[in-house]
C-alpha cells in the first residue's frame, strides 16, 4: 500500500515535471535569495527551465550580498528574492527594473494580488505570505479556565491566571531577543496601538509620544510573564521554549508552525494541543498587533533584455501553480493560484482576513527597525524610563537618517 | 641586509597587503567622510497582496541626476564621527554642562551607544589579555613538565577551545550555561540560588563573556609560550640552578626574559583581537547587556538599509582605538629596536 | 633530560598534576559534551526540561528507538553533501597555509635581518593594518569582486585569506627569526652564500618550531574563518563554517541544529589526526631542530 502511494506520488511528479519542461527559456539566470525550503522549491522551478544556464545562491546572508552583486553593469544577479522589508534597499538604490511589460507579456498566470506596485509600475511578484500570530496550548488554556485571548490584555490577565494556579512559572513566551526581534515586536505592538512611526510624507520620526510608551509599557508587561532570559530570546529559542511545553501562549511567525506541529521534535501532548489562532489586537484597537509579509522576485535593472525576459519566463516557472504539489504545498503560505491552506496556514490567513498591516515599504523603515533594536533593551531591563528609550530611538534614527540623506 | 635584498625578499607580502588591506582602508576613510545624497522623495500609490496603501519612495529619477552629478556623494568632513552614533560631541557637552553629579555625567555617556561599546571593550581587553597570558604561561609551563607520551594529547586538547567552530561553540555554551543547562546548573547548586541566571543579568553576562574569551584566547598563547620554550637555553637554567635559584625565581629571572618577546607578540595580537571582541556578543545575544565596536559596525552592515558611512567611521575610530592602545608596546618595541642597532 | 635541576618536588608535581588536569577539563568538556550530544536528537541535547536527559537520552529512545542515533550525520553529510564543503576546505587551508607561509617567511625573514629603520615601520603598519575590522573590509571587496567576476570563486577567497592574515605571520615569524642569532647567516654569508642561499641553506633547517607553529594559526585562521567566507563564496564553493551556519536557520524559519552540531564534531576530527601528527614535530623534531647555544 505504501509502496503503492509512493509510486503514485512519483508518477504524479514525473507528470509535474513534464509541464514544467516547457520552460524554455534563451539566456542566464541567476538568482540570490534567503536559505529555506520554500525558497529552494521555487528556484528548484525556476531551474527546470531547458536551454539556458540557472544559477541559484541561497544563503542567509543575501542581504549582504544582493545590493553589490546588482550593481555592476552586467549585474551578476538577474533576479534576487527578497521580502517587504528587504525589497526597499533594492529600490533605493534603483537596482531593479519594472516589471510590466514582462507581466504583460507572460505574466498570464499570476492573480492581481501577487504584482508589487510601487507608484504605479510592478516591482516585484510576491509568491508566499507570511505573518505573527496567537499560538496556545489548549489543555493548559483548558485547566486554567481560560478562553484563548482575542486582545493583549485578555493574554496578561491569563498568564496570571495560569501562573497563580501554578501551572506554569513564565507562562508567556515571545521573540525579545534585543535586536531585530525586540524591534519587530515594538512595531507589532505600537502598530496594534494604532501608532504611526514617522510624519506623513516624510522621514520625520513620531515614536517618543504616548502611543509609544503605552506600547512599551504593554511589552514590558508581558515580559513579567517571560522567563527572565527574555532578551536573549531569539524566535529559535522561544520555539524551543515552546516544544519543552514551558509556554502556555506566545505570538509566533507562522513560517515556524510545521516544526511546533512535529512529532518528532516535541511530546505528544504538546503536539496535541498547540492551536494556532489570529493574532491579537491591543488596546481596544481594531488593527491587530502584528505585520503582514510577503517574499517575492524581482528583476536587476542592469542586464540584457534577453536576460531579463529569460529570468521572468524561470522565476514564472518557480511560482507556477502546477507545481504545488504534496511535497510543496506544505512548505509555505502560497500566494499562488490554486493554493489549498493547510493547517498551519490558519494564522496568517487569519491575520490577513483581519486586515492587518503589512510591514511597512517605507525607504527608511529599515533605519528606524535597527534603532528600534539596540535602544530599547535597557527599557525593558528596567535601566531607564519608556519616554528615554524612546527618545533614544528618535536620536539614533535621526542620525543614521541624516547621514543616509533622509532627513536634513 | 641590504635594500634590494629587502625590496625583493618583502616584495611579495607587502603586495598582498598593500591590495587586500591599504586601499580598503584609503577607500573605507573615504567613504567615512562622504555620505549619500539627499534622497529626493515622493508620496505613492504601493500595493501588494495585502491592498494597496500611500507610502513614501524615492524619486529615482531625481536622486539619479544627483548621483552622476558627484558619484562619491556629499562631502560629509567629520560630521559622521561627531553625530550621536559615534562621538557624539553635542550629546557629550550637553551631558557635561546639564549634570548634576559626575555619576550622572557617566551614566548619560552610558547611554550613547559608542560610550557604551568602548566601556565594555576596555572592560574586556584589559581583563581579559593578562589572564589569557599568565593562564597560556602556566599551562605551557605545565604541559612541558609531563612525559613526553602525554603532551601531543594535551595540546590537541588544550588547542579544542580555539579549534571548535566559534559559531556552534558559542551556541553550545551559551545552551550550557542557560539556567537549565548543564553548567548553569552547576553554578545555582554552587550558588545555592536556585533563580540565578546568567543570561538575565548585565554584569554576569559580563563575566560570562569575559570567561569565554580567555578560556577562548589562552590556547593561542599557550602554543605560542609552549613553542618558545623548547628553545629556552638548558645551561642557563643550570647556571641559575647551581647559584642556589628557587624554582620561582628561576622562572622569573630566566624562563619569563627568554620568552618576552613572545609575551609581547601575544600581547599586542591578544590586546587586538581583544578590542575587537565580537563573537561572543552575537553568540551568546548579549547585546542588550554588552556592545562593542565591532558589534557596532555589525549592526550597522546588517540591518535592511545599511550604514556604510557609519561603519567605515566605526572602522576608523576603531583602528584609531587600536593605536592608541598598542603605543606603550609600540614604544618599547622601539627601544628595543633602537637598543639593537 | 631528567637532570637533578629539573626534578620537581612531589608537592610541586602534584600541584602541577592537578593543574593540568582542571585545564583539561575545562578545556575539552565543552567539545566531549557536544561529541556526546551529537548522537542525540535536539530535544534531548538542547534539552530545556532537565540537562540531564542530554545523559539519558530518553526522546532520542521514544523516537529512534535506541539512545544514539546517526540522524545529524546522515542529515548534514548524506542529505546536505556536507562532504563538499569539507572538500573545499580543505583545499582553501592547504593553499592558504602554503602561500601565506611561503611570503611570510620572505617577509619576516627580511624584517628580522634588516637593520634599517623602515623595518620598524613597516612592522608598525601592518600592525595597523591587522586592526581594520573584517567585516568592513569584506563589505568594501564585495563591489569590486561582483564587477571583474571574481566573486564566489575559491582562489579569489584564498588570496584574500592569506592577505588578511600577513601581518599576522610576519609578526609572528619576525619573533621567531629574531631568536635564531644572526651569527649564523652572517657566518654562511662569509663563508660566501648570498643571502637568499644562506636563508635556504642555514636558515631554513633551524626554522621549523616557529613555521609550523605559525602554519598551525594560517590554517585555524583559514580553517574557522566566517566573515570572509560566507560573504565572498558562492554557494556551491561554500567552505564548512558558512555550511554549518546555513544549518542554523533564520528568525523567521526553523533550521535543524543537530547538523550543524554533528558536522562541527565531524569537523573536528581531521584537527585531531593534523595535531597528532604535528605534535611529534613540536615536541621532539623542533627542540632537536631548535637553535643550540
Amino acid at each position: 500500500m505504501f509502496l503503492r502511494t509512493v509510486a503514485m506520488a512519483g508518477v504524479m511528479s514525473a507528470l509535474a515535471g513534464t509541464t514544467a519542461m516547457a520552460c524554455e527559456i534563451s539566456a542566464r539566470v541567476s538568482i540570490v535569495g534567503n536559505e529555506f525550503p520554500a525558497i529552494h522549491a521555487v528556484a528548484d522551478g525556476a531551474k527546470a527551465c531547458a536551454g539556458g544556464e540557472v544559477e541559484a545562491n541561497l544563503t542567509a546572508d543575501h542581504q549582504k550580498i544582493n545590493l553589490a552583486g546588482m550593481q555592476g553593469n552586467p549585474a551578476e544577479y538577474t533576479s534576487a528574492i527578497i521580502a517587504n522589508s528587504s525589497i526597499v534597499a533594492l529600490m533605493n538604490e534603483d537596482v531593479i527594473r519594472p516589471l510590466d511589460d514582462l507581466v504583460a507579456k507572460h505574466g498570464g498566470a499570476l492573480k492581481k494580488n501577487q504584482l508589487i506596485t510601487v507608484n504605479g509600475q510592478v516591482m516585484a511578484v510576491a509568491f508566499m505570505a507570511n505573518a505573527q500570530h496567537l499560538v496556545y496550548r489548549s489543555d493548559i488554556l483548558e485547566q486554567a479556565g481560560i478562553e484563548p485571548p482575542k486582545t493583549y490584555e485578555d493574554m496578561l490577565a491569563g498568564a496570571k491566571m495560569i501562573r497563580d494556579k501554578g501551572l506554569l512559572e513564565y507562562p508567556l513566551g515571545g521573540a525579545y531577543a534585543s535586536g531585530w526581534n525586540l524591534a519587530q515586536e515594538f512595531t507589532n505592538m505600537y502598530i496594534g496601538h494604532g501608532g504611526a512611526f514617522f510624519e506623513a510624507g516624510s522621514a520625520t520620526p513620531t515614536v517618543n509620544n504616548e502611543t509609544g510608551v503605552a506600547a512599551l509599557e504593554m511589552m514590558k508587561a508581558l515580559s513579567e510573564y517571560m522567563n527572565p532570559d527574555f532578551l536573549t530570546h531569539d524566535s529559535n529559542a522561544t520555539s524551543a521554549e515552546w516544544k519543552a511545553g514551558n509556554v502556555a501562549m506566545m505570538n509566533m511567525w507562522g513560517s515556524r508552525m510545521g516544526p511546533l506541529k512535529d512529532p518528532e521534535q516535541s511530546t505528544p501532548e504538546v503536539v496535541a494541543t498547540t492551536t494556532l489562532a489570529a493574532p491579537m489586537t491591543v488596546a481596544g484597537g481594531d488593527t491587530p498587533a502584528t505585520t503582514l509579509w510577503w517574499d517575492g522576485w524581482t528583476v536587476a535593472k542592469n542586464i540584457p533584455e534577453a536576460e531579463a525576459e529569460a529570468t521572468f519566463l524561470a522565476m514564472m516557472n518557480g511560482i507556477s501553480p502546477d507545481r504545488l504539489d504534496d511535497e510543496m504545498t506544505p512548505l509555505a503560505v502560497w500566494l499562488i493560484d490554486g493554493y489549498e491552506p493547510t493547517d498551519a496556514a490558519v494564522g496568517v490567513f487569519a491575520a490577513a482576513n483581519m486586515n492587518a498591516v503589512p510591514y511597512p515599504m517605507l525607504p527608511y523603515q529599515g533605519l528606524m527597525h535597527t534603532a528600534l533594536g539596540a535602544e530599547l533593551s535597557d527599557f525593558m531591563q528596567g535601566k531607564e524610563s519608556a519616554e528615554q528609550a524612546l527618545a533614544d530611538v528618535e536620536a539614533a534614527y535621526t542620525a543614521a537618517a541624516k547621514e543616509k540623506g533622509f532627513l536634513q | 641586509m641590504k635594500h634590494r635584498t629587502f625590496f625583493w625578499f618583502f616584495l611579495p607580502t607587502a603586495l598582498a597587503m598593500l591590495l587586500f588591506i591599504a586601499m580598503p582602508i584609503v577607500s573605507v576613510v573615504t567613504q567615512s567622510l562622504f555620505t549619500p545624497h539627499e534622497a529626493v522623495l515622493i508620496t505613492s500609490e504601493n500595493c501588494g497582496p495585502f491592498g494597496c496603501k500611500t507610502e513614501t519612495t524615492i524619486d529615482q529619477e531625481a536622486t539619479e541626476a544627483l548621483r552622476a552629478e558627484k558619484p562619491l556623494g556629499r562631502f560629509a568632513g567629520l560630521s559622521i564621527y561627531l553625530d550621536r552614533g559615534h562621538l557624539a560631541i553635542a550629546e557629550v557637552s550637553d551631558a557635561w554642562t546639564n549634570r548634576e553629579s559626575f555619576g550622572g555625567f557617566v551614566s548619560a555617556l552610558g547611554n550613547l551607544p559608542f560610550y557604551r561599546a568602548i566601556g565594555f571593550t576596555l572592560t574586556y581587553t584589559f581583563t581579559v589579555t593578562p589572564l589569557l597570558i599568565i593562564l597560556g604561561l602556566m599551562i605551557a609551563l605545565a604541559v612541558n613538565s609531563l612525559h613526553r607520551h602525554l603532551k601531543g594529547l594535551m595540546i590537541f586538547f588544550s588547542l579544542l577551545p580555539m579549534i571548535v567552530n566559534p559559531l556552534v561553540g558559542s551556541l553550545i555554551l551559551f545552551w550550557m550555561i542557560d539556567a537549565r543547562g548543564i553548567i548553569g546548573s552547576a553554578l545555582q547548586w554552587m550558588a545555592g540560588d536556585p533563580d540565578l541566571s546568567l543570561k538575565a543579568s548585565t554584569p554576569m553576562m559580563w563575566i560570562a563573556i569575559i570567561v569565554y574569551g580567555v578560556w577562548h584566547s589562552a590556547p593561542f598563547a599557550f602554543v605560542v609560550f609552549y613553542a618558545g620554550l623548547q628553545t629556552l637555553p638548558k645551561d642557563q637554567l643550570e647556571s641559575a640552578q647551581i647559584d642556589g635559584a628557587t624554582r620561582w625565581q628561576q622562572v622569573l629571572y630566566v624562563v619569563v626574559p627568554h620568552l618576552m618577546p613572545l609575551v609581547t607578540f601575544v600581547a599586542l595580537i591578544q590586546l587586538m583581537d581583544n578590542f575587537r571582541v565580537f563573537e561572543p556578543i552575537v553568540g551568546f545575544n548579549a547585546a542588550a547587556h554588552a556592545t562593542s565596536l565591532s558589534w557596532i559596525i555589525f549592526n550597522d552592515l546588517g540591518g535592511e538599509t545599511r550604514q556604510l558611512s557609519a561603519a567605515s567611521a566605526t572602522s576608523v575610530l576603531t583602528i584609531l582605538g587600536v593605536a592608541i592602545l598598542l603605543s606603550p608596546v609600540l614604544v618599547r618595541t622601539w627601544r628595543d629596536f633602537k637598543g639593537k642597532t | 633530560m631528567a637532570s637533578k635541576a629539573q626534578r620537581m618536588p612531589r608537592s610541586l608535581r602534584t600541584a602541577t598534576n592537578l593543574f593540568v588536569l582542571t585545564w583539561l577539563i575545562l578545556a575539552a568538556f565543552p567539545f566531549l559534551w557536544t561529541l556526546w550530544g551529537s548522537f542525540k536528537i535536539e530535544a534531548d541535547f538542547f534539552s530545556i526540561a532537565n540537562w540531564t536527559d542530554a545523559l539519558t537520552g530518553d526522546k532520542t529512545q521514544a523516537i529512534h528507538g535506541s539512545r544514539f542515533t546517526d540522524a545529524g550525520y546522515q542529515g548534514a553529510w548524506v542529505q546536505e553533501e556536507f562532504w563538499r564543503a569539507a572538500i573545499n576546505t580543505l583545499i582553501v587551508c592547504f593553499f592558504v597555509v602554503c602561500t601565506s607561509l611561503t611570503i611570510g617567511t620572505l617577509g619576516g625573514y627580511a624584517l628580522s635581518r634588516s637593520s634599517y629603520r623602515y623595518t620598524f615601520w613597516l612592522l608598525i603598519t601592518a600592525l595597523i593594518f591587522r586592526a581594520m575590522p573584517p567585516i568592513t573590509l569584506v563589505s568594501g571587496y564585495l563591489l569590486p569582486f561582483f564587477e571583474w567576476n571574481l566573486w564566489g570563486i575559491l582562489p579569489t577567497t584564498i588570496i584574500v585569506l592569506v592577505a588578511i592574515n600577513q601581518p599576522f605571520t610576519l609578526w609572528m615569524l619576525h619573533s621567531f627569526f629574531q631568536n635564531i642569532p644572526k651569527e649564523l647567516d652572517e657566518s654562511a654569508k662569509v663563508d660566501g652564500c648570498t643571502q637568499f642561499q644562506a636563508f635556504r641553506r642555514v636558515i631554513i633547517p633551524v626554522m621549523w618550531p616557529g613555521v609550523i607553529t605559525t602554519g598551525l594559526f594560517s590554517f585555524l585562521l583559514a580553517y574557522n574563518d566566517f566573515a570572509v567566507t560566507t560573504m565572498l563564496l558562492a554557494k556551491e564553493n561554500q567552505t564548512m563554517v558558512p555550511k554549518i551556519a546555513s544549518f542554523l536557520g533564520t528568525t523567521q524559519t526553523e533550521g535543524n541544529v543537530m547538523f550543524a552540531v554533528a558536522a562541527v564534531v565531524s569537523a573536528t576530527v581531521p584537527l585531531f589526526i593534523l595535531v597528532m601528527f604535528f605534535q611529534r614535530q613540536i615536541v621532539s623534531g623542533l627542540t632537536a631542530g631548535a637553535v643550540k647555544g
